[in-house]
């Protein structure tokens, strides 16, 4: 579980698969799978904030969950420090849940409209720690105090404060229980610009502070650029690309990535006017029934026949850069396997 | 952009009031502003800064009660549409003054086709027969680029997928040639390479047809590709105006200059650290007697606490709304 560099792997996910069935006919009979994760491997290191992008169904939201078992997975395993809870029954998982924890999309539906703050902040102490009154209220006045949220507020409901202060409390709620591991699933999604600035720098904060450990998914890349050490782009079910921060941004390899990072607008008309667009045509394959070969072919602006044919594997390419496009060749360079 | 042409659209001291159990909501407050032939007007703010409320109350959209258009003038052509009685105003919209909303899924009804919702604005206001419609419906899907477009005037909104129906969306608002296109926020439910593609295609359909289009949206990204012209609304008000390249490069509200360094880019310079702007957007119980962004600015000064900013000139075509000088630090001469 340690990798050549000596960091810590926290998260190791392994040809993860989660498919959902479909009924149809009258028998409602299984006729087939929806694919939403097919197939991901990466590793999440200690302390280090993987960002997995990717556009509206692609799988992204369905893979954070999946590694936090909040669904029975169809195939894979998913390691968290060192022990594969694939396949851990609820019991077992129960245990465990403390240090996984996660952040949602949107702070007005994961927040019980009847609980109070004091309430919702304190509900997983009352399942996982034994503590008396007293100090469950101070642990409850010290997660507010972390997420800059004011003491005074401790009984009012969620509905009396704002989106980003909502999300402070859902952010205070995963911290509860010292977690190692948050899988924050588009928290600032549903914010104003002005508010996402605020909860970013938070979550930024609490990582330094408590060496936190995050899977940030989003579809906002230029977000994920600010906060990601290393990210994960996925397209319909699979992990297209891998790569560091830097590399990803400064040097996109895989033609979806290329696309995707070409098409977010930039605000400055001066780089607008001259930026050269890669214009994808089409939609999103259903992943019901996604194409033979690379999921990619449909819309690739570089597509050659093997696409068509063969589903590139998703391989090294340079040192700590991986990509599934047949464009590349692998790169087996001699102190890699040594990991 | 031709200058110094006489606008299509110009509006005039609008406001426009909620009234609500809880007292009244002063969503837009004294907004003027104007649109010229041919050109984009992109307005910008956060959600509740009164931009969408603007917008619909331009033509009558609102529901009233709650809402009820105080003050001003909103003139079209030889009209003010504020005092045009109801016949009139329906129509101009969807005619003259075509609109396409946020979400195409729920501004599609689900029982119709897309052929009879494209042919209703063109028999109602262009008294075309069925035969005539379904020609021209068919010429627009085409020219939105939805490709078999005879078969797939049959179809139903859900057999369309997202950005397939945002062009269904501008087919229809273009139905009718109309002189002005109000987009509000036509992109945001949409993933980032169809947003790419809904713009692209505006692009060319705005070289083809010349029309005028109001952008309202709050990702200053996309305003930087599209717009010509830009407003930037804060609490109900505009705090500033200026050209495209002007507004970017030479930001005179604190809020605007706020706002350019709050977002992170895909390109360019990476910020170690986010800047933020502290605090929430006002709430607007009340009729605003001094500015609204005070509590939040960096720059505020006693003024601020006491007085409600007008807009003034800065430069050419270049207004804002506040009284701090960002070249002197100092106060404006106002």
């Amino acid at each position: 579980m340690f990798d050549a560099g000596g960091k810590k792997k926290l998260v190791e996910v392994t040809n993860l698969k989660m498919h959902f069935p479909i009924f149809g006919g009258i028998m409602r009979r299984h006729v087939g799978d929806v694919k939403a994760v097919d197939g991901v491997s990466f590793d999440i290191y200690e302390g280090e904030t993987l960002g997995l992008v990717g556009e509206s169904g692609c799988g992204k939201s369905t893979c954070g969950r999946a590694i936090l078992r909040l669904y029975e997975l169809t195939d894979g395993s998913v390691r968290i420090d060192g022990t594969d809870i694939a396949s851990w029954s609820p019991e077992e998982l129960r245990q465990v849940r403390p240090t996984m924890q996660m952040v949602f999309q949107d702070p007005q539906a994961s927040l019980n409209p009847r609980m109070t703050v004091a309430a919702i902040i304190g509900e997983p102490l009352d399942e996982h720690a034994k503590s008396s009154k007293a100090e469950r209220l101070d642990r409850i006045y010290e997660l507010m105090d972390a997420v800059g949220l004011n003491r005074d507020f401790a009984n009012r409901y969620p509905h009396e404060f704002s989106g980003g202060q909502r999300q402070r409390i859902g952010i205070a709620r995963a911290l509860a229980l010292n977690p190692k591991f948050i899988v924050c699933d588009e928290p600032i999604a549903a914010l104003d610009v002005s508010i996402q600035a605020q909860v970013v720098n938070l979550l930024e904060d609490l990582q330094d502070k408590l060496g936190l450990t995050y899977l940030f998914i989003s579809h906002d890349l230029s977000m994920v650029r600010h906060i990601a050490d290393r990210v994960a782009v996925m397209y319909l079910g699979k992990v297209v690309e891998l790569a560091s921060r830097d590399q990803l941004y400064n040097d996109p390899k895989h033609p979806y990535t290329q696309a995707l990072l070409s098409a977010v607008p930039e605000p400055d008309p001066a780089i607008e006017d001259t930026g050269e667009r890669i214009i994808l045509t089409g939609d999103v394959p259903s992943p019901a029934n996604p194409p033979k070969g690379c999921n990619f072919c449909t819309r690739c602006p570089k597509v050659m026949d093997i696409c068509r044919r063969e589903d590139p594997v998703f391989k090294t390419v340079e040192k700590g850069r991986q990509v599934a496009c047949h464009l590349y060749e692998a790169y087996q360079p001699a102190e890699e396997t040594a990991a | 952009m031709p200058d110094g042409a006489l606008p299509v659209l110009e509006v005039k001291n609008l406001k426009t009031v909620f009234r609500t159990r809880q007292g009244e909501v002063h969503a837009v407050n004294s907004v003027s502003f104007d649109l010229k032939p041919g050109e984009l007007l992109g307005v910008v703010g956060e959600s509740g800064s009164g931009k969408s409320v603007t917008m619909m109350s331009l033509i009558g959209l609102l529901p009233s009660p709650p809402a009820e258009v105080r003050n001003g003038q909103v003139l079209f052509g030889d009209r003010d549409l504020l005092q045009a009685d109801d016949d009139t105003l329906r129509s101009i919209r969807g005619a003259r003054i075509g609109f396409i909303f946020q979400d195409p899924m729920t501004s599609l009804n689900p029982v119709f086709t897309v052929g009879f919702q494209l042919m209703e604005p063109l028999r109602k206001h262009m008294g075309m027969s069925k035969a005539q419609a379904r020609k021209r419906a068919k010429e627009l899907l085409e020219l939105v680029g939805i490709p078999d477009a005879a078969q797939r005037l049959k179809d139903f909104p859900h057999q369309f997928s997202g950005g397939m129906r945002q062009r269904v969306m501008i087919a229809i608002a273009l139905a009718c040639d109309p002189q002005v296109l109000i987009a509000d926020e036509p992109t945001t439910a949409l993933d980032v390479t169809i947003q790419a593609q809904i713009l692209e295609l505006v692009k060319e359909l705005r070289q083809k047809l010349g029309m005028a289009i109001v952008w309202i949206t709050h990702d200053l990204g996309v305003i930087a590709g599209i717009a010509d012209r830009v407003i930037v609304m804060y609490g109900g008000q505009i705090v500033e105006h200026a050209p495209v390249r002007e507004l970017f490069g030479n930001p005179q509200h604190p809020y605007t200059r706020a706002l350019l360094q709050t977002i992170p880019t895909v390109h360019g310079g990476r910020a170690e650290r986010l800047r933020v702007i502290d605090g929430q957007p006002p709430m607007l119980g009340a009729q605003p007697a001094a500015c609204p962004f005070r509590a939040r600015c960096t720059h505020r000064m006693d003024r601020c606490n006491r007085e409600n900013p007008m807009r003034v000139a800065v430069g050419p075509d270049h207004d804002a709304a506040c009284f701090w000088h960002p070249e002197t630090g100092g106060e404006r001469d106002v």
